[in-house]
């Protein structure tokens, strides 16, 4: 038990990496769907038991260190990999290993239904080292091991999503798209890598800080942070280089959308927040450099015009994509605010918009199941026939909208604060505004669910079968709890924040 | 002749570019990848060229030799080199979806050929 608890921080990659090794040989049946299954339990298990660990060191008297570091295979630290679980990486795990936990269990009919049974093994693996990628990218504590681990999940991502060509070939295309992009993208962040290493000589992200301390008027270290920035912004899908992303999230089998609406784009706003705040410093970005107009005018360009393009789109799925872009917009736009109430926001946001993202892709993935397509034209009058999944729906567009009693309120909340407090009322109109186009494309959706009456042909579609139901409401149904009490998830983003920040 | 002196990184900039011209300005698919590919090359040359210690051999401890190449970027990009040719990979195995779903590879053909997806 003990070796166990010592090496929690490498079992968290090693095992889903394991696991997807192993799944292409279970055979046809369901039984890579299980191994699939458990071994995102029993990740989301140990990154709670991790959580634990940290929050204790946290919240100890006279403990100076708040991180657990682990040298892989037992290199000493700035020359080996090291592996480091601080509060803020800590609750991006938590995220995702309970988003993935949740839509693996859900996947298995979803499936069945989208991929022929002699390829369902195969996509199994996929989605074990997807999952390997994300979770790797977000402990690790060396920047060269970012950019492999982000290209496993990436490259994962990408077969995944052409995956989705037996239900429309048009995944082809945006799949082979989203692999330029993103490999231009991944291409740009080891550029970035590169010249940092090429002034400072270490990869460690701990040493890299203490180096960088005195190099901030080198041109090297500005371009490096140019490189990155721009590597990163396509990888989070960052307006304006967002391009990529909604015909990926628009065409993937539902629940490979899922995971990349709620959980891809944030690991990528991971990594950026880490750069600025721990690797690079706050003051030198925000202060020393104009980079938080940029972050800013960017961010709610991205809001505006990502709800706007959202109210267009007559698919379900696109327009969940282009709302993604929005909320990416929301995101940046609190870190860019660079003070406790904005940061704070926007990782809660991260955390909200997890939850509310992966369900609402999920019942758009139960329209699927059920009905063959999820276009409005084909949601007409579905409000009596699937009350459940309808209802879940509602749920998590209202929490988009951000109404009070959604989590959607709560993360919006802060970042008004922390717009207020930097004293721009012009993001907090900008903030409002997003909500208010948001509640127009939300409403689109709900008025032909409840208020248009069915089409004849569809008169024996009926409600799912629980197993796509239940993993949806509880996404959708924490969302809604986090929304009344929203202590946990204040309480790990304002930790993080407040480790950001260095005001621990 | 300070310019010359950089000639190398002169020549990463170079590839670097015609690579992502490539990228960008060609419709063919397969011509594409092999821009991507130029693009991630050059980058490595970069990292090589980072390891360069002057009048440094390779880093095997042999006698009278105090001088060695920094082993570090190799390594890196040892790695670098697989991620990349596992990308080549993937982006072929799409492409000859592509071909076999389309008949096509030239992007705008696919586009006519899946009308205005309403962007």
């Amino acid at each position: 038990m003990e070796l166990m608890e010592n090496n929690l921080p490498a079992l968290i990659v090693v095992l889903p990496l394991l696991a997807a090794l192993l799944a292409p040989f279970l055979g046809q049946g369901n039984k890579s769907w299980i191994l699939a299954t458990l071994t995102t339990w029993a990740v989301l298990a140990m990154t709670i038991r991790l959580f634990i660990q940290i929050d204790g060191l946290a919240n100890a008297q006279g403990v100076h260190e708040t991180f657990i570091s682990y040298a892989m295979g037992n290199w000493k630290v700035p020359w080996g990999i090291e592996y480091r679980v601080d509060p803020f990486n800590a609750f991006i795990l938590i995220i995702i290993a309970m988003i993935s936990a949740m839509v693996t269990y859900y996947a298995r009919l979803s499936v069945s239904k989208e991929i022929p049974v002699d390829k369902i093994r195969f996509f199994y693996a996929l989605w074990l080292l997807f999952i390997t990628g994300l979770l790797g990218v977000t402990i690790t504590g060396d920047v060269f091991n970012i950019y492999v681990l982000l290209e496993v999940s990436s490259l994962a991502a990408y077969a995944l999503v052409a995956m989705g060509k037996y239900h429309s070939r048009k995944a082809l295309s945006a799949s082979i798209n989203y692999l330029v992009l993103g490999t231009i993208g991944a291409s740009f962040f080891l550029l970035g890598v590169g010249y940092l290493y090429s002034v400072t000589g270490t990869l460690n992200m701990a040493d890299l800080t203490e180096r960088l301390k005195g190099l901030h008027d080198n041109r090297t270290v500005i371009t490096a942070f140019v490189f990155l920035l721009i590597g990163l912004s396509v990888k989070m899908a960052f307006f304006p280089l967002h391009g990529w992303l909604p015909s990926a999230h628009g065409y993937a089998p539902p629940i490979v959308s899922a995971l990349l609406s709620g959980v891809t784009i944030k690991v990528g706003v991971y990594v950026m927040i880490r750069f600025l705040f721990t690797i690079l410093g706050v003051k030198f970005i925000f202060e020393e450099l104009p980079s938080a107009p940029i972050f800013l005018v960017f961010a709610s360009l991205a809001i505006l015009l990502g709800s706007y393009m959202a109210i267009q789109q007559f698919s379900l799925k696109r327009m969940l994509a282009y709302s993604s872009i929005a909320q990416i917009g929301y995101i940046v736009l609190g870190f860019a605010l660079a003070n406790e109430s904005g940061l704070t926001g926007s990782l809660i946001h991260i955390f909200n918009h997890a939850l509310m993202k992966s369900g609402l892709f999920l019942a758009a993935g139960i329209v699927i199941y059920q009905v063959g397509e999820a276009d409005l034209a084909h949601l007409r009058g579905l409000g009596r026939k699937m009350p459940f999944t309808m209802a879940a729906f509602t749920a998590g567009g209202l929490g988009l909208i951000g109404i009070p009693l959604t989590s959607g309120f709560i993360s919006k909340w802060y970042l008004v604060m922390g717009a207020i407090d930097r004293g721009l009322i012009i993001l907090a109109v900008v903030i409002l505004l997003g909500s208010l186009l948001a509640m127009i494309y939300v409403w689109r959706v709900v008025e032909v669910i409840y208020f248009k009456s069915a089409p004849d042909s569809s008169s024996e579609v009926k409600e799912a079968p629980w197993a796509l139901v239940l993993p949806t409401w509880i996404l959708i149904g924490a969302s809604l709890y986090f929304g009344m009490d929203s202590s946990l998830p204040f309480h790990m983003a304002n930790q993080a924040a407040r480790f950001l920040l260095g005001m621990q | 002749m300070r310019f010359f002196d950089l000639y190398n990184y002169w020549i990463f900039i170079l590839l670097m570019m015609i690579g992502f011209y490539t990228v960008i300005a060609k419709p063919n698919l397969i011509k594409k990848v092999i821009g991507l590919t130029l693009f991630q090359t050059a980058i490595f040359l970069f990292f090589i060229s980072l390891g360069k210690v002057e009048e440094g051999t390779a880093p095997v401890i042999v006698p009278f030799t105090t001088i060695y190449s920094n082993p570090l970027p190799h390594a890196l990009i040892l790695t670098a080199i697989v991620v990349s040719v596992s990308t080549l990979a993937v982006a072929l195995a799409i492409i000859v979806n592509i071909k076999q779903t389309y008949g096509t590879i030239e992007e705008d053909e696919i586009e006519e050929a899946d009308g205005v997806d309403g962007e």
